[in-house]
């Protein structure tokens, strides 16, 4: 991976959690990023700057590389062999791709859930919110740990459902429950960022929308950035959309970012209101 | 509408429940269940031929005697018991840890071009027979390193038996377990050791217990490579530098003799080491179930 000039502007001296002296506007920088899966390029120079303690929707057609976009937003992409990435993201001032930064450090400031609920089968629920503290190696004790568990699952809305079984298995519980549950998973590490993947895809409508208040009151905590190909939750949920779109080549583009209102109901460009408007995709 | 001119509507034949379908499926049915039932039936067939005929031989002394030479009344057991006892036990210190290692390894740590050549020699190191595995530890360990036939040389012999079996059956429930599992890990900020110790191998348990189980009554029972490395001893020895009894070789030396006596402290010595496995594997699963908690 090959970047030039660019370093220049990265204004940190360490590549360290506590960098964030100088707050910018945008809590979420994309510049020129692509990424690759071995030779096949996904994502191709897409810029976005997600504002801070907002939602931003990624929507698109599949195939359009907005999950990809997403997995690198926390250096997950990378994870894939062959995977590779160019271009620039900053998560306030720190510039993630940076030599010195490491992904596992870079993680650990972003929370994500994915599709599929993927709660630890072994642990209980209890054991899944406490699984990030733990998985880093923090050293806390059982009444800090007891008070960082019940806060984390009243913000994924799920204490009141789980507070009578906390030692169960978190596999036991309901798909809309064990999507809450990683998302209180999440949350335990209090990342500034939190990155969702279709959360609701996989869930019923009653569930979905449970997820989807959830996402709209955490959303005064933490950046939200949300990959959905269901508009009507990108318009729900979202105040800032981004429309990716897949070329002929197969690498997906960036076709329009901004307002959320403005990008359903007076899309610029014609292949966002074609897509919209379900002509396509 | 009256209910009279409600009539059953006909089926068209090609929908129709067919007799020959039936059939078949009935056949293929039958014949599953005699290959399930011949099986167990096998099974039990060989389990109750041992119990029957080593059962006369049992008693305390034959668990605490050591075997006493032919005309002499009693003798038993008692140094192969623990012979086998030490043996797997410290086989399995080597090759568990190994074995694991090795498997995590490969699975998690696959990027590299390592990882396929570990993974080949296993499967090489697993066809190979017991018995070239004994003439080797002989040659290295027995008439080279230690310098005379020893507990010690037995016990590796056995681990080397063991490793691949090991490491191939982990290798196989590591894969199942799910990618989106390791994800979640590494997405909480998760070093990688860590997710593979803490969620990997944890959410694997029970079938690296099985392995783990797989892999000692395999090498509790290994006759051939303990003939060249532990010898045998009719004497109690706990001593790893010095040869030690096993059950395999008390079955085989008992086993072998022209007397009748011994042949029936043979089958109970066979029973004896069908005791001795189950009563490892249970203590293994127990002991794994424990840990994981």
């Amino acid at each position: 991976m090959i970047r030039t000039v660019e370093r220049e502007r990265v204004p940190v001296e360490t590549p360290s959690v506590g960098a964030r002296a100088d707050r910018p506007e945008s809590a979420v920088r994309i510049e020129d990023l692509s990424a690759w899966y071995g030779t096949t390029q996904a994502v191709g120079d897409v810029s976005l700057d997600l504002p801070r303690g907002a939602v931003t929707a990624i929507i698109g057609p599949s195939g359009c590389g907005k999950s990809t976009l997403l997995r690198c937003l926390n250096r997950m992409h990378e994870t894939t062999p062959g995977a590779r990435v160019a271009g620039q993201v900053f998560l306030d001032s720190l510039d993630i791709y940076w030599t010195g930064v490491d992904a596992v450090e870079v993680r650990s400031m972003v929370g994500m859930v994915f599709q599929k609920p993927n709660p630890f089968p072994m642990m209980s629920i209890y054991d899944n919110v406490a699984a990030g503290p733990r998985l880093r190696g923090w050293k806390m004790d059982r009444r800090k740990m007891d008070e960082l568990v019940e806060r984390n699952l009243r913000r994924a809305a799920l204490w009141d459902e789980v507070k009578d079984r906390m030692d169960r298995s978190g596999a036991a519980l309901s798909g809309g429950q064990q999507q809450r549950l990683c998302i209180a998973r999440a949350l335990a590490t209090d990342p500034a960022v939190l990155l969702m993947d279709e959360p609701a895809s996989a869930l019923d409508p009653i569930a979905t929308y449970k997820i989807e208040e959830l996402v709209r009151e955490l959303s005064s905590e933490v950046t939200i950035v949300i990959v959905t190909h269901n508009m009507q939750q990108a318009s729900r949920v979202s105040q800032r959309t981004a429309f990716l779109l897949a070329g002929d080549d197969g690498v997906g583009r960036l076709v329009e970012y901004g307002r959320t209102d403005d990008i359903f109901t007076n899309p610029r460009d014609v292949r966002t209101e074609g897509y919209i408007t379900g002509r396509f995709g | 509408m009256s209910t009279a001119a409600v009539a059953v509507p006909r089926v068209p034949a090609r929908h129709a429940v067919s007799a020959r379908r039936r059939a078949r499926e009935r056949t293929m049915q039958v014949l599953l269940a005699a290959a399930a039932v011949g099986a167990a039936t096998l099974l039990v067939i060989i389990l109750g031929y041992v119990i029957v005929r080593g059962a006369p031989a049992l008693n305390v002394a034959f668990f605490t005697e050591r075997p006493l030479p032919f005309g002499v009344e009693g003798g038993g057991v008692g140094p192969a018991v623990v012979g086998t006892l030490i043996l797997s036990v410290l086989a399995g210190v080597i090759a568990i840890p190994i074995g694991i290692a090795s498997a995590i390894f490969v699975t998690e740590f696959r990027s590299g071009r390592l990882a396929p050549a570990v993974r080949f020699a296993a499967e090489l190191i697993a066809g190979l027979p017991s018995i070239v595995v004994g003439v080797f530890v002989w040659a290295f360990l027995v008439r080279g390193i230690i310098g005379n036939y020893a507990a010690l040389a037995g016990a590796i012999a056995l681990a080397i038996i063991m490793i691949p079996i090991v490491a191939r059956t982990v290798e196989e429930v590591l894969r199942l377990v799910p990618q989106s599992l390791r994800e979640a890990g590494l997405a909480l900020g998760a070093p990688r050791w860590r997710v593979v110790l803490q969620i990997v191998v944890p959410t694997a348990r029970a079938g690296v217990a099985t392995a783990v189980v797989l892999a000692v009554a395999r090498a509790a029972g290994e006759t051939a490579p303990l003939l060249l490395t532990a010898l045998g001893n009719l004497f109690l020895s706990t001593d790893l530098l010095k040869p030690i009894s096993a059950l395999p070789i008390q079955i085989y030396q008992y086993a072998a003799s022209p007397y009748d006596d011994w042949h029936t402290k043979a089958w109970g010595s066979s029973l004896v080491l069908v005791g001795v496995i189950a009563l490892l594997s249970l203590a293994l699963r127990l002991s794994i179930r424990r840990g994981a908690r």
